[in-house]
């Protein structure tokens, strides 16, 4: 009998890029869910078109670059994309932005990087950075939540303002969000207790955004759980930001806002979880992703605090995507039966 | 029951559901005898290292347990014929290699007599008493190599250099590969031989024992209960306070030798350097029987347990072989094929070799045959660098980075990232989500690397050779130009000399001539040459 040779290992564990993706996906869906009943339509319009365009693009491209489409539309990572670039836009964002944003995800971001595996920056966070510095006003146009939750906006008036733009009533739906109120009024003179008296605050965080941030961790608590991310992003972004929050808020409660709120708002949360996680984009050393993470963490409050944008999630992962190669040069861990990183 | 000790634990590593080890331990082990069979063959190379020279010739006949090739080298063992009969040939053979390569080999034909004539070894009963010289010397004899997998030469492992302190024994029962059984069945069948062996490797290092004696701990994977009770009765029997059994936890690659004393001792072994260095020293249970059987009986190392097993074979079992016989007979043995046979593989799951043909012989490397089923492919996809394969490493390398600079032929960087610390137990290439072979990137890496050494080991070689060469053609043309010069200085000297003598000689015999004309009115010239200065 003649048999055919192949080179060891002949097992595999049961497992893909795909099946990976889509726990990423399933893990994101308590977080969505929460967003769609503060927000309403305008979450599902935003995923839909999201996840539209990126998997249109991601096939146009792949066809461009005359690879074959069906190994790598079913390993998700597209999906996964959209998914996180759908729920960071604001709701009832306009097709136009949303489609900007993935051509610059998933073309410029990712594509023209040599696609999967090789894009150095995080595509989502390419994507909505570059729209954030183009249309801040869409950008910061966040629906109020108490105005917009599911049932009170109808599918027309939802669509009316997603396509064709311009709902009479839309300027009275917006509200400026937590992030947003404190580093305005904190310039009027006003001490942070005072501002979150206003109505974009909730309990801890911002309101409604508390909520969604714990649907979140839920998500992401279960990613670790099934092993599909490790603990060191999660915790080093949110010790990180935590840490910086709380030595500031020691010095001065009345100017800068509690760990807590930092932690419980904006895209803190998500961004721990999911979005600094993006494995291809992150160092990949143990100790290099602390250092990683902890950077995120730094930077997202620097800027948050002093910086012009409210928020910073994405433009802190882009930085620090761009110390990754360092990072994982001087991380690498001490080898069996070496002395260290590069003695024997 | 069991001496609770701290155990440590090795890094990475995988945790698998199912090690598909039951299948194979449900009958007791055959016996699978050379003497009927219709041809052996034995190849010469079975272990790691020289090979040895051949002593018999076609048309001799010999003895069971006769040597046929004498270790030759300062790393070799012999190696003995399986069962008495008449050698046929000496010719080159498949072996067990996936390249098909032939290698030269014993083609002996069995006589059916299984006669040990007067060739067995006297059996060294009081090996308790004997030298560490003897009972290496018996060892190498016995044709003695690792049974592990790695077939060096034992009795060369035992050698350790004079002012080397050891610690610990570790008696090797981990088997901690999927599928493999052998070592299993024979800790379940032939505990007190084992145990015997441990005592005999015992004595042979007893000049590098500390007083108390050495700390002989017998590592072996929790999935295997009976051979745990089989093995612990034997301790139990031996009443020698130096053997301990330490059941560790199942996990691959636990068999790995530096993963086993990392568990069993908390130390590493320094990664250019030998267990030795750090006063440990790790033998394979079955080694431990074929010293046994060397040692007590006299019988050198002509059969060893083999698991034939996979989805692949009708009954999967175990079974002791003689070397030689065809893996072709042991599937036949075990039943034959099922329709489901798609490969065969000499090993496990992980660190197996698939072999193209059956028609190989059974050698002392062979621990399993695994006939396996048709495994689901799928395409690899681009590195996610989701880490994974760094979390599975047992060394701690990063494979995803080596994998990267492979993938770049940037030979630097992989040396840089530890490539040559890696043992190819293929845990990384078993996580990958994105199912990339990266073992077969790092053996790529590895011979690449030889490759480039040796050609530039040839290209120096060639250079000096070009040197010398160059040098001796210089010195050839100097010396020849320094004869030549000498030659002339000395024709010049000679010439001066004769010449200054001749022009006096002349002179004076011209003067003579022109008396002697002047008065004979008769010449006579003077020879050419002897005027003419050279």
């Amino acid at each position: 009998m003649i048999f055919g040779i192949k080179t060891s290992p002949y097992m595999h564990a049961p497992q893909s890029v795909g099946q990976v993706m889509a726990q990423v996906i399933y893990a994101l869906l308590p977080g969505t869910l929460a967003l769609l009943w503060f927000f309403g339509w305008g979450v599902v319009t935003n995923l839909l078109l999201s996840l539209g365009f990126a998997v249109l693009l991601e096939a146009l491209m792949l066809k461009l670059r005359e690879r074959p489409l069906l190994p790598f539309l079913t390993d998700y990572s597209a999906v996964v994309t959209g998914w996180l670039l759908a729920v960071a836009l604001p709701p009832y964002s306009p097709w136009w932005l949303i489609l900007i944003a993935l051509m610059f995800a998933m073309v410029i971001g990712k594509h023209l990087y040599g696609g999967l595996g090789y894009n150095p920056f995080n595509p989502a966070m390419v994507g909505y950075a570059a729209v954030l510095v183009s249309f801040p006003i869409e950008m910061t146009s966040w629906p109020a939540p108490a105005l917009t939750s599911i049932g009170a906006l109808s599918l027309n008036e939802t669509i009316q303002q997603v396509f064709l733009g311009g709902l009479s009533t839309w300027d009275g739906l917006t509200q400026a969000t937590s992030l947003d109120t404190i580093k305005t009024h904190l310039r009027l003179g006003e001490t942070v207790e005072q501002i979150s008296q206003g109505a974009a605050f909730g309990w801890i965080g911002g309101q409604a955004w508390e909520w969604v941030s714990v649907a979140w961790l839920a998500g992401g608590l279960w990613l670790i759980y099934r092993k599909i991310i490790s603990w060191h992003i999660p915790v080093a972004l949110m010790a990180a930001l935590a840490g910086m929050a709380l030595v500031f808020w020691l010095i001065n409660p009345d100017h800068y806002s509690s760990p807590l709120f930092h932690l419980m708002t904006g895209a803190s949360i998500l961004g721990a979880f999911f979005i600094a996680t993006d494995p291809v984009s992150a160092s990949t050393t143990p100790l290099g992703k602390l250092l990683y993470a902890g950077g995120i963490g730094c930077f997202t409050y620097i800027i948050r605090v002093w910086g012009s944008y409210p928020d910073a999630i994405a433009f802190a992962v882009l930085i620090m995507n761009m110390a990754v190669p360092l990072l994982d040069t001087y991380t690498q861990p001490r080898v069996y039966g070496t002395k260290g990183r590069f003695g024997s | 029951m069991f001496n609770l000790r701290k155990l440590w634990q090795h890094k990475g590593g995988l945790h698998l559901k199912d090690y598909h080890k039951d299948q194979s331990t449900q009958q007791p082990v055959r016996q699978l005898s050379a003497a009927k069979a219709s041809e052996l063959v034995i190849p010469l190379q079975q272990h790691a290292g020289h090979k040895p020279k051949i002593i018999v010739k076609a048309g001799d006949f010999v003895y069971k347990g006769q040597c046929l090739a004498k270790a030759e080298g300062r790393i070799s063992v012999p190696v003995h014929a399986s069962t008495s009969g008449t050698i046929q040939a000496l010719e080159e053979r498949p072996i067990a290699h996936p390249s098909g390569l032939n290698d030269l080999c014993v083609i002996l034909m069995p006589d059916g007599q299984d006669n040990w004539g007067d060739q067995r070894l006297t059996p060294l009963e009081n090996y308790a008493e004997a030298s560490a010289e003897v009972l290496r010397e018996r060892i190498s004899q016995a044709g003695i190599v690792g049974l592990g997998g790695a077939v060096f030469p034992s009795a060369i492992k035992l050698a350790v250099p004079e002012p080397v302190q050891l610690t610990h024994l570790l008696i090797n029962g981990a088997e901690c590969e999927p599928y493999i059984t052998c070592d299993d069945m024979l800790m379940r069948e032939r505990a007190s031989e084992i145990i015997t062996g441990c005592l005999i490797m015992l004595r042979a290092l007893h000049e590098h024992a500390p007083a108390q004696g050495l700390n002989c701990l017998i590592g072996i994977e929790d999935n295997k209960p009976q051979a745990i009770q089989a093995m612990q009765t034997a301790v139990q029997q031996a009443k020698d306070p130096r053997l301990k059994l330490v059941p560790v936890p199942t996990q691959y690659p636990t068999g790995g030798e530096r993963q086993l004393i990392q568990i069993l001792t908390g130390r590493e072994v320094p990664s250019s350097g030998r267990p030795s260095d750090i006063g440990v020293l790790c033998h394979n249970v079955a080694t431990a029987r074929a010293i046994y059987q060397a040692v007590v009986l006299g019988q050198p190392l002509i059969s060893r347990y083999v698991t034939v097993t996979g989805k692949g074979v009708a009954q999967p079992q175990n079974f002791e072989v003689e070397f030689g016989l065809s893996m072709h007979s042991l599937i036949q043995a075990a039943g034959g094929y099922t329709p489901k046979a798609q490969r065969l593989i000499m090993g496990g799951s992980m660190m197996g070799m698939a072999l193209p043909t059956d028609q190989i012989p059974v050698v002392k490397a062979t621990n399993c045959l695994w006939v396996s089923e048709q495994e689901a492919e799928s395409p690899a996809l681009p590195c996610i660098r989701c880490g994974r394969c760094a979390e599975a490493c047992p060394v701690n390398l990063l494979p995803q980075q080596l994998y990267w600079h492979a993938r770049a032929r940037n030979l630097e960087k992989v040396e840089q990232y530890h490539l040559f610390d890696c043992i190819e137990c293929g845990c990384c290439a078993y996580v990958c989500p994105s199912h990339i072979p990266l073992v077969d990137y790092y053996r790529y890496a590895k011979a690449d690397i030889y490759a480039q050494a040796e050609a530039r080991e040839k290209a120096d070689l060639a250079r000096e050779r070009h040197d010398f060469h160059q040098e001796r053609l210089e010195r050839a043309k100097r010396e020849k130009a320094e004869k030549l010069a000498k030659h002339k200085e000395a024709a010049q000297t000679k010439t001066r000399d004769a010449g200054n003598n001749d022009k006096q000689a002349a002179i004076q015999a011209a003067l003579e001539r022109a008396k002697a004309k002047k008065a004979q009115q008769a010449a006579s010239a003077p020879l050419a040459s002897e005027d003419k200065p050279a």
